[in-house]
């Protein structure tokens, strides 16, 4: 057993070297091809990085277009979703809650609110909203910024990530993105 | 599009690649297995560790060196993570005596329970080092064994089963690391990330504060999936933009997950020299599989008629589809990643995950554990049929005698056994009742869920419990090591009486084990042990939430 045990542990030391440091570095050699992949696509504007296109952002003010709701608030240095099952009070009030907020804060926008903004996503970092979302919020967002909803509504629907062939993924919103294409309109 | 439509479509995209990829992979990997030579980086290796690789092993040997590699995997894990502190790359990360133990232990059993959060636990050392090396090994120990299993089957009066560093050496450097280093490739382009940086804050847009994290993720997520591991490099696992940022990339991890236990059958078809034994395997795995991705989505499809849409816990990128097609992949192998939370997927939806892994997680199962798991259900088939027709019980010429089918019992037996002692024991104990987040039925499949994860060396959570304390800890990496190595030393047995036999002739009493029929009896010997053994338990969990 001790030349068994012997065996095995210089086994698992060259295994080591071979998976868990030659391998990891050549994909790292790899990424240096891609930087901006390997880094997680940042968002930069005006010199300053703002976030990464992957990842969904903090809620903010109504002039902003708002990701889905997250158990951790988004705050990035953690991740996952709230857990609760179907049959959980807990679910039912925080839905309510926020059924509630977002009617307030949307006076304009048109039942029923879209799923995907009363529930949290598995990641809490959900970076998409469904397109129904998006729309719903143009009213809000137009508004505040003053902006003309026809146009505001046009730069969501050009924002519009299509599930390919219909069939792979769902269709989506990315938040961040439109949210740059709208700080530009504004300045336009 | 309709969400049968579009499960349809997703299905036979996913059957396409896999089934365009299982006969090249397995004829390699048949290749791999029978090859008289050695690389010539093979040769350093064997050189380095100190084995003859023509000198092949008994059963009892070849034994003793995967628990050998297994002990040392889980100490040298274990005080890896105890002692990260000391290392670069570990960004100030850490975790309790009793996680690092549960961790150690998960990542080397292939089963990759987390009790722990990525972005807390594990600093970048750890995950190369540590983690990403054990995904690649306890795959690689997974198909060394069904190799073996294979050969005692294939095999006449002999008795040696192969030497298990060759097979863990090859099934790591022919098999394992060249796909993982393509599909990490691929995954890097689809966006997962690869650096070493450290979590950074930045100012959103809107002014807010937020982290982003860095870390060599696509090396990991690669053969995460690939080995049937299942461990999140972040907490969100495969939910995590950074681990699974797109509708392609989350195709890809799908196929990466089956593509090794869906090429094994045609591998084991090739190694017998019979190509029909393979396809009943296929086919037995293919029907178990499609089942119950069509009840998990059916399930899903059906609740998101409510206002919540069934998306609470999952993402806008997969949404129902993409969610239960992954949840039911995850399960039905031994992998355990996840793309939407399990614990808020509807009680049916959320019960099909849990029965996937109490069959005995063999649709189609890890690398290498599904088929020889399947295997084991093929004996127990063998034998019920030889009991019913009077005959004597024969498989592929080799007589199920007493030793094979108690081995293939005491397989059949170990995990209900640590599922059923081991929920019911927690369910006495508050330390662990106080761990479930939801209450009533939901809250018993909470704690059964973890034990049927951990038994199975699944990994897959009703994430609501809170797992991370020591005696959830404790039990659960007993549940794992035991769930893993007891059936491991008892199938070596089975492959070692096996070898030793001669081959009975052919006649017209034999009954054929390629025929609709046979695999028709595989899968009711699969779902009846299963049903007999967990109904019970399950009719107060996910059954009695779905009537409540």
């Amino acid at each position: 057993m001790t030349r068994q045990l012997s065996a095995a542990l210089k086994a698992l030391l060259v295994l080591t070297v071979l998976c868990g440091v030659l391998y990891p570095a050549a994909v790292l050699a790899v990424g240096l091809l891609v930087p901006d992949r390997a880094a997680g696509q940042p968002v930069v504007v005006g010199g300053r990085e703002v976030g990464s296109a992957l990842i969904g952002q903090p809620p903010s003010g109504p002039e902003w277009f708002q990701g889905r709701p997250s158990a951790s608030d988004a705050a990035g240095d953690t991740s996952g979703g709230s857990n609760y099952g179907p049959s959980n009070p807990d679910l039912a009030t925080d839905v309510a809650a926020r059924r509630k907020a977002l009617l307030a804060a949307n006076p304009d926008a048109p039942q029923p609110v879209p799923a995907d903004a009363l529930t949290t996503s598995a990641s809490g970092l959900d970076p998409d909203v469904s397109p129904a979302y998006a729309r719903w919020q143009v009213a809000r967002v137009a508004d505040a910024r003053g902006l003309d909803r026809a146009r505001v509504l046009r730069l969501v629907d050009e924002h519009v990530q299509h599930a390919a062939l219909g069939v792979v993924g769902q269709d989506r919103v990315n938040v961040l993105r439109l949210n740059v294409a709208l700080a530009e309109l504004g300045r336009g | 599009m309709s969400t049968a439509l579009q499960t349809a479509a997703a299905v036979l995209l996913v059957a396409a690649v896999v089934a365009a990829v299982h006969v090249p992979l397995g004829t390699w990997m048949h290749r791999v297995f029978t090859d008289d030579s050695d690389w010539r980086i093979e040769r350093v290796v064997y050189r380095l560790v100190g084995v003859d690789p023509r000198t092949e092993q008994r059963w009892t040997g070849y034994a003793g060196s995967v628990l050998a590699f297994a002990v040392a995997s889980v100490a040298l894990l274990f005080v890896l993570i105890t002692v990260q502190g000391w290392m670069p790359w570990s960004l100030g990360r850490s975790m309790d005596w009793h996680t690092a133990l549960d961790t150690a232990v998960s990542f080397t059993t292939n089963t990759n329970w987390q009790a722990y959060a990525g972005e807390a636990g594990a600093g970048h050392a750890v995950q190369m080092l540590g983690l990403t090396t054990q995904n690649f090994v306890s795959a690689a120990t997974g198909l060394a064994v069904a190799v073996a299993v294979v050969r005692g089957l294939a095999r006449v009066h002999a008795d040696r089963i192969g030497n298990f560093w060759v097979d863990l050496t090859r099934a790591t450097l022919r098999v394992l690391l060249p796909l993982a280093a393509v599909a990490a490739v691929l995954l890097l382009l689809g966006g997962v990330v690869q650096n070493l940086a450290s979590p950074h804050t930045v100012e959103t847009l809107t002014g807010v504060q937020q982290t982003i994290q860095g870390g060599p993720v696509a090396s990991q997520e690669a053969i995460k999936e690939l080995g049937t591991n299942g461990g999140g490099f972040f907490n969100a696992n495969s939910a995590h933009p950074f681990e699974n940022p797109g509708p392609w990339t989350n195709l890809l991890e799908i196929v990466l997950i089956l593509v090794i236990p869906f090429s094994l059958p045609y591998t084991y078809g090739l190694m017998v020299g019979d190509r029909r034994q393979g396809a009943v395997a296929t086919g037995v795995m293919g029907f178990l599989l499609v089942g119950s991705i069509a009840l998990t989505t059916w399930a899903e499809a059906h609740a998101a008629a409510g206002p919540l849409a069934s998306m609470e816990g999952k993402e806008q990128r997969f949404g129902v589809v993409w969610s239960s097609l992954f949840a039911s992949v995850t399960t039905g192998t031994s992998t355990g990643a996840v793309n939407a939370m399990h614990d808020s997927l509807s009680p049916l939806g959320g019960g099909v995950p849990m029965v996937n892994m109490l069959l005995g997680e063999l649709s189609p199962g890890g690398v290498g554990t599904g088929l020889y798991s399947y295997l084991v259900v093929v004996v127990l088939a063998v034998f019920i049929a030889g009991l019913m027709v009077g005959r004597t019980p024969e498989l592929l010429g080799k007589t199920i005698g007493r030793t094979e089918v108690t081995s293939a019992a005491l397989v059949t037996l170990t995990m209900p056994a640590l599922v059923l002692l081991g929920t019911g024991l927690s369910v006495v104990l508050p330390v662990a009742l106080d761990a479930r987040l939801n209450d009533g039925p939901h809250g018993l499949s909470e704690l059964m869920y973890a034990v049927a994860s951990a038994s199975n060396n699944n990994g897959s959570a009703f994430a609501g419990l809170s797992a991370d304390q020591p005696y959830l800890n404790l039990l659960l990496a007993g549940c794992m090591f035991v769930g893993r190595f007891v059936p491991i030393v008892l199938v070596l047995r089975l492959a070692g009486s096996l070898a030793a036999q001669g081959k009975r002739p052919v006649t017209a009493g034999t009954m054929p084990t390629h025929t609709p029929l046979f695999t028709t009896l595989v899968v009711g010997t699969v779902v009846i042990v299963a049903g007999l053994t967990f109904f019970p338990s399950l009719a107060l969990g996910p059954i009695a939430e779905a009537l409540s």
